[in-house]
C-alpha cells in the first residue's frame, strides 16, 4: 500500500515539476524544476521496479551503516569542493581580474561567496553531522537505527537540498539572509528532510537498550531540534508567485535583522558548536581509548551552553538600529558563554590525562586535540570581539573573517578530519591506508590555518585603525580604496594558507580512497572476530 | 497573548524559571551517589561497538 502511495506522490511531483519548468518566471526556478523533475521521475521508475517484489528481511543483529558510509564520503567530497571555492574567492579578492568578464553574474565573488560558506558549513559540516549522528546514536543506544530506509531519505534529501542551494546561488536565487540564502521552496524541502532526521534520531533513542542517554546524543539532539526551530523562524517568507523563486520576508527592518542574527549566531552555536561537541564527546574518548574526563562537567557544559547560546545573537548588531539594551544583552551573554566553552574544551583535553604520550604516535588524536585548542582559542576571541568597544574596531573588518575561519577550519575542520580517519577503517573493516599521510595532512592544515588567522588579524586591525584615523582637523585620513591597497600582501598570505589547507584535504581524500580500495582486496576471513 | 503580556512574562517568571531550572540541573548533577551513575554512563561508548545489544539482556555482552 505504501509503495503505491509513494508512486502516486512521485508521479504527481514529476508532473508538477514539469509544469513548473514550463511556467517558471526565472532561470534558477526553471533549472530547479528540471532537477526536481529528473530526480522524482528517476525515483518513480526505481520505485516502480521494486513495487510488488517480496520485502527483503531487515537484519536486526547489525547496525545500519550504509547511510553513515554515504555521509562520510559526502563529507570528504563536499569538503574539497568547499575549500576549493574558498581558495578561489580568496584569490579573487587579492587579484580582482579573477572575476572573469565572461563569467559575470555566475562566478564573480558575490555569487561564489555564499556557495563557499554554504558548501563548507552545510554540505561539509552537515554531512559530517549526519554521519556522526547516525554512527553515534546507534553505538551509544546499542540498537539498529529506527525508521528503516528513512535515514537514506535523510541523506539523499539533504544532498538534493545542497544541489538546489548551490545552483541557486550561482544563478542569483537568494533571499539575502546570510547563511539562510536559499529561497522558499528549498527551505520547505529542507524542513521536510530535517523532520525526517529528527524522527530517525528520536526513534533510535526511544528504543535504546542503554538506560542512560550518552551525553554526545544530548548535544546532537539539541543541534537537530534547535536548527529546526531556527530554520523555520528565520525563513518565514511569502513567495511572490508559486512559479518563481522570489519571496518576501515576513519580518522587515530591525526585526528582520534581529531574527537573522538570532538565527545566524545560533547556526554557529548549535550547528557548528553543539553538533560538533557531540562528535567530540564520542570520538575523542574512543580515539584516546578512555572515558571522558568528567561526565558531571559534560552535563553542566551541556546545560550552560544551551541556556546561554540562544541569547548571544545581538552582538552582531552593535551600533545599528537595534536598541542598545538588546545589543548589551547579547554582549553580556556572549562573554558569559566563554565559561561553558572552556569547560567543554578542558573536559575534552583532560580526557587525555595519563595518555598524553599517544599524541606522539597517533596523528588522528593529535588532530582532534588541536581542534580543541582552536575551539578554545576562537571561543575566547569571540566573546572578546562581542564587547562593544572591541567590536567598534573589529566589526566589518577582516578580523571577523579570521575569527570565523580559526573556528571553522581549526575546530570544525580538524575534528571532522579526525572523525573521518576514525570512521573509514571501521566502516569498511580495514586499516587506514597511511598514517604518514595523516601527519602530512595535520601539518598542512595547521600551518594553513595559522597563516590564515594571522594574516586576517593583521589586515583586520590595520583596516579598522585606518577607517577611524582622523587628522588634526577631524577629517578622515584614509579613503576606502587606501585600505584595500594596504591589505594586498595579507590577502596573498591568506590565499596561500588556503592552498595549504586544501592540499591537506586532498591528501585526506586520497588516503581515504586508498583505505576503501584496500578493504576490497582483503579476503573477508581476515576479519578479527569481536571478543 | 499580546506583546506586553509576553514581554512581562519573560521579564519575570520566565527569567526566574530558567535560572532556577539551570541551577536545578547543576545541583542534580552533583547529587550524592551520582558518581557511580556517571562513571557508568561515561563507559557507554565502549560497550557496543560492533553490534547492537541482544534481546537476552546486555549483561551477557559485558
Amino acid at each position: 500500500m505504501l509503495d503505491y502511495l509513494k508512486l502516486a506522490m512521485l508521479g504527481l511531483v514529476t508532473v508538477f515539476a514539469a509544469i513548473a519548468a514550463n511556467y517558471g518566471l526565472d532561470a534558477a526556478y526553471k533549472l530547479h524544476a528540471w532537477i526536481i523533475m529528473a530526480v522524482s521521475g528517476g525515483l518513480f521508475l526505481w520505485q516502480l521496479r521494486r513495487t510488488g517484489e517480496p520485502a527483503v528481511a531487515v537484519p536486526t543483529g547489525e547496525y545500519m551503516d550504509g547511510p553513515v558510509r554515504a555521509a562520510a564520503i559526502a563529507t570528504a567530497f563536499w569538503g574539497v569542493v568547499g575549500f576549493l571555492a574558498g581558495v578561489f574567492i580568496a584569490f579573487q579578492l587579492a587579484f580582482p581580474a579573477l572575476n572573469f568578464e565572461w563569467a559575470q553574474g555566475y562566478a564573480n565573488f558575490g555569487r561564489l561567496r555564499p556557495l563557499h560558506t554554504s558548501a563548507v558549513i552545510f554540505a561539509f559540516g552537515g554531512n559530517a553531522l549526519i554521519a556522526a549522528s547516525f554512527y553515534i546514536v546507534q553505538r551509544t543506544s546499542a540498537v539498529r537505527m529506527w525508521g528503516g530506509n528513512l535515514s537514506w531519505f535523510v541523506f539523499w534529501g539533504y544532498q538534493l537540498f545542497i544541489v538546489l542551494a548551490a545552483t541557486g546561488y550561482l544563478m542569483g536565487s537568494t533571499q539575502g539572509q546570510e547563511y539562510a540564502e536559499p529561497e522558499w521552496y528549498v527551505d520547505l524541502w529542507l524542513t521536510v528532510v530535517w523532520v525526517a532526521f529528527l524522527l530517525v534520531y528520536l526513534g533510535t533513542i526511544l528504543k535504546r537498550k542503554e538506560p542512560h542517554i550518552y551525553v554526545a546524543n544530548w548535544f546532537l539532539l539539541s543541534f537537530i531540534v534547535t536548527v529546526a526551530l531556527l530554520h523555520v523562524v528565520n525563513n518565514m517568507s511569502i513567495p511572490v508567485s508559486i512559479w518563481g523563486s522570489r519571496s518576501v520576508q515576513v519580518f522587515s527592518g530591525v526585526q528582520n535583522a534581529m531574527t537573522q542574527w538570532w538565527y545566524g549566531h545560533n547556526a554557529v552555536g548549535f550547528f557548528l558548536t553543539a553538533g560538533f561537541l557531540g562528535m567530540m564527546y564520542y570520538f575523542i574518548p574512543k580515539q584516546a581509548e578512555r572515558p571522558v574526563y568528567s561526565y558531571k562537567l559534560s552535563i553542566i557544559h551541556f546545560w550552560a551552553l544551551i541556556f546561554l547560546y540562544i541569547w548571544a545573537g545581538p552582538h552582531h548588531l552593535h551600533y545599528t538600529a537595534l536598541p542598545d539594551w538588546a545589543s548589551t544583552l547579547g554582549m553580556v551573554f556572549s562573554v558569559i558563554l566563554w565559561m561553558p566553552s572552556w569547560g567543554g574544551m578542558i573536559n575534552g583535553l583532560m580526557t587525555l590525562q595519563g595518555a598524553w604520550d599517544k599524541l606522539r604516535t597517533d596523528p588522528i588524536l593529535r588532530m582532534m586535540v588541536t581542534s580543541l585548542a582552536f575551539y578554545g582559542m576562537s571561543t575566547f576571541e569571540g566573546p572578546m570581539m562581542s564587547i562593544r568597544a572591541v567590536n567598534s574596531l573589529s566589526h566589518y573588518t577582516d578580523w571577523t573573517i579570521g575569527h570565523v575561519h580559526s573556528g571553522a577550519l581549526g575546530w570544525n575542520g580538524l575534528v571532522t578530519f579526525g572523525m573521518l580517519y576514525y570512521l573509514f577503517p571501521r566502516l569498511w573493516h580495514t586499516k587506514l591506508y597511511s598514517l604518514r599521510a595523516v601527519s602530512w595532512h595535520f601539518w598542512l592544515a595547521t600551518v594553513g590555518i595559522v597563516l590564515y588567522a594571522a594574516s586576517m588579524w593583521v589586515t583586520g586591525i590595520m583596516e579598522g585603525l585606518m577607517w577611524r584615523e582622523v587628522d588634526a582637523q577631524g577629517f578622515l585620513v584614509n579613503s576606502f580604496a587606501d585600505t584595500v591597497e594596504a591589505k594586498f600582501p595579507m590577502y596573498v598570505v591568506r590565499g596561500l594558507g588556503g592552498i595549504m589547507f586544501l592540499s591537506g584535504a586532498l591528501i585526506m581524500a586520497w588516503n581515504l580512497w586508498m583505505t576503501v580500495r584496500s578493504a576490497g582486496q582483503k579476503p573477508s576471513s581476515d576479519l578479527v572476530p569481536a571478543e | 497573548m499580546d506583546y506586553e503580556f509576553l514581554r512581562s512574562l519573560s521579564g519575570s517568571i520566565g527569567t526566574v524559571f530558567l535560572v532556577a531550572s539551570f541551577f536545578g540541573f547543576v545541583l542534580y548533577a552533583f547529587r550524592p551517589g551520582s558518581k557511580r551513575v556517571h562513571s557508568d554512563s561515561a563507559e557507554i561508548p565502549f560497550r557496543h561497538d560492533d553490534a547492537p545489544a541482544q534481546d537476552s539482556g546486555q549483561e551477557a555482552q559485558q
